[in-house]
């Protein structure tokens, strides 16, 4: 009997690619395809505001509150602040990241990497509020500043319009440093396995042939440990994009996307509205994948 | 050998009367309640076994109470439409629209006895009684104090006007960056309130009954005081750790954030300014389709009894709805509770409910609910 299945199976297959490929796929298709495509439905509809229900109809009205100037200022906000994060995540993690490849002995690669990945053995929330304390008014930063006679430093700083605000944790500064702690692991190491596979003779290479170390750096290290950039960005500026709880603790009260899809859907029960919202992280990350794409991020795949 | 198989028989005989007479007693309710309540509205003992007035219910009636928290109205209305739970304690701002919105069922106070105990003013209040019928119980209530920083204001501020104007505190210093405002729609009413005696030529009568040109002047108001707003608090603990740790001086808040920071022996306290306070005024209310509408009936009638409204009070620094509570009822809330829960302020308070378009006053152009919402949402989040 048994013989006979996998002879069976032997002659046919296709039959077994299929069954093999049968559950990943209708994974794919209905929880994660169907889900996005719930939504999308969703979007069509409306909310009546006063008694708080939706009205199953087809209607664009849901994509034109969309347009709100409010609404457009929350998706340029949330973009502006996921780019920088993104870049300041890069700047950090570029050098760290080279230091690991390329100079670290195996026991020091061992421990940054532990280093490195330990804090995500924690619950993100914690090291969140551990950040409050760190950067509230009466907190660790504006006290050392004051022991350190720098604290006129602190508040010129936080008078900028803007960036500033009454304390650091209730500024747009205080929500761009918890991003880029909680988000910097995530660009470290794709970086870090991307500078691994750049040969070191290359390098030696450009240097004999006469290339600054600025030249080789731009030339050479650079274009070969892209596709790890690109892939760590791809991490900060989705996640940056769609996080809700830094926003909600930190910062001056003003709407990130993930914030305003969480009141709208989980407070008001505005669900049209919310998927509405949630088409537009979606499509800058289209356009974000398509940018990544021009600029060879995904040759080496 | 035979002896022990009929000890066994009649030893097997007596456990089933038992469990039967156990199944008799459940038989009253379906064996499980589920209610959608604020925060430390239902507790069992958990966060301080002193405080707990479900598992003496739990024993009584045979039915299991499940509690699901919501932060905020909005998200209990939201859990209600979706449906498997019985009960909500809805705010003002909520009650009518639950109605409207035919998600819970009228109440027949005829089965809850002890109804006629409910404070006389809160009966027929009309954020739950439309047109004569009942839609829910009367839980507990409390007014959104001014609490302010003794440091800061020496006396009690007697006005609104330093959480709603930019000026200079007692203590010299602005109170820009330094007042905080509730994150809610609802809180438009404040600004509608401090209007209502600031600028009486706009003819408010109800902070909840605005129509376009008097929403307008509040919001206008609200946009102005958003520059001197640098966060809005939309928890209590939230709030508690900001008035702690970010300098925060002044700010609506409720009895609950006041105690917990006093019992900090942070310089705190409160106060109803001249213009009144705006107030909630929380509703038990059973959903349409309550899936134990037994075991919900037994809840409504144990949540006014004294004792467990005194409890709740104490736990929450709320005030109850039932006036016994007052005399020491619970050991908890003793006879002072009342009093420091602002229970003698009951005729200052404009208790929270849903704006809708009609005015009160034969006109229908008031500016409704979702409109409020719309609005607050741009003015905090900008």
């Amino acid at each position: 009997m048994l013989n006979r299945i996998s002879t069976y199976f032997y002659l046919r297959p296709k039959v077994v690619l299929a069954l093999m490929l049968l559950p990943p796929m209708l994974w794919f298709l209905v929880v994660y395809i169907g889900s996005l495509i719930t939504m999308l439905i969703n979007s069509f509809f409306y909310l009546d505001g006063f008694t708080g229900k939706v009205i199953h109809e087809f209607t664009l009205r849901t994509y034109i509150k969309l347009f709100d100037p409010i609404n457009l200022q929350i998706f340029g906000r949330t973009t502006l602040m996921a780019a920088s994060v993104t870049l300041a995540c890069i700047i950090i993690a570029f050098p760290l990241s080279y230091f690991m490849a390329r100079f670290a002995s195996q026991r020091m690669k061992t421990f940054l990497y532990l280093a490195v990945t330990l804090p995500l053995w924690s619950s993100y929330v914690v090291r969140v509020y551990s950040w409050k304390l760190i950067l509230a008014q009466e907190g660790i930063i504006s006290w050392f500043a004051r022991l350190i006679h720098l604290d006129w430093l602190l508040h010129l700083y936080l008078n900028l319009p803007g960036l500033g605000g009454p304390s650091l944790s209730i500024s747009a500064t205080g929500i761009f440093i918890v991003f880029v702690y909680i988000w910097l692991p995530y660009m470290i190491i794709p970086i870090q396995t991307a500078l691994e596979r750049v040969p070191k003779s290359l390098i030696e290479a450009s240097g004999d042939l006469g290339a600054t170390p600025a030249q080789t750096f731009r030339t050479v290290l650079l274009p070969l440990a892209f596709p790890g950039v690109v892939a760590g960005s791809i991490f900060t500026f989705s996640l940056t994009l769609g996080d809700f709880i830094v926003p909600q603790l930190f910062g001056n009260s003003s709407f990130y996307i993930g914030k305003a899809v969480l009141t709208y859907q989980g407070t008001s029960g505005n669900i049209p509205l919310a998927a509405a919202f949630t088409m537009g992280p979606i499509i800058i990350m289209i356009v974000y994948l398509l940018i990544a794409r021009r600029l060879g991020a995904f040759d080496a795949l | 050998m035979k002896k022990t198989i009929f000890n066994l028989l009649v030893l097997f005989a007596l456990a089933s009367l038992v469990l039967s007479a156990c199944g008799g007693k459940a038989a009253t309710g379906e064996g499980e309640v589920a209610i959608v309540a604020w925060p430390g509205y239902i507790e069992r003992g958990a966060n301080d076994p002193a405080y707990d007035w479900v598992t003496a219910f739990e024993t009584q009636t045979g039915c299991k109470v499940t509690v699901k928290d919501a932060g905020t109205s909005d998200e209990m209305v939201q859990l209600i439409n979706s449906g498997g739970f019985d009960l909500v304690t809805a705010s003002g701002d909520a009650s009518l629209r639950l109605i409207f919105g035919k998600s819970v069922q009228e109440i027949d106070i005829s089965k809850i006895p002890s109804y006629k105990n409910v404070d006389e003013r809160m009966q027929n209040g009309n954020w739950h009684t439309v047109n004569g019928k009942h839609y829910g119980v009367p839980y507990q209530w409390g007014p959104n104090v001014l609490m302010y920083n003794t440091n800061a204001f020496p006396t009690a501020p007697t006005s609104w006007d330093v959480v709603f104007n930019e000026q200079t505190l007692p203590d010299g210093k602005s109170n820009k960056d330094r007042v905080q405002a509730y994150s809610g729609p609802i809180y438009i009413a404040d600004a509608a309130l401090y209007l209502m005696s600031k600028n009486p030529e706009l003819g408010i009568t109800d902070p909840y009954e605005l129509n376009e040109a008097q929403f307008a002047a509040v919001l206008e108001l609200l946009k102005q005081q958003r520059q001197i707003v640098p966060k809005y608090w939309v928890d209590a603990p939230t709030q508690v750790e900001d008035f702690k740790n970010e300098g925060f001086v002044a700010s609506s808040s409720w009895p609950y954030q006041v105690g917990l920071l006093k019992a900090d022996s942070a310089p705190i306290a409160s106060t109803i300014p001249q213009e009144g306070a705006t107030g909630w005024a929380d509703t038990t209310m059973m959903a349409a389709n309550a899936p134990h509408p037994k075991c919900a009936y037994l809840w409504l009638e144990h949540s006014i009894d004294p004792k467990v409204q005194g409890d709740v009070a104490s736990w929450f620094g709320s005030a109850p709805s039932v006036p016994a509570a007052c005399d020491g009822a619970s050991e908890l809330f003793g006879t002072e509770g009342c009093a420091a829960n602002g229970y003698d302020t009951f005729d200052k308070i404009h208790f929270w409910k849903t704006p809708v378009a009609d005015c009160g006053n034969g006109k229908t152009d008031c500016v409704t609910y979702d409109r409020w919402a719309e609005e607050f949402i741009k003015i905090v989040g900008q």
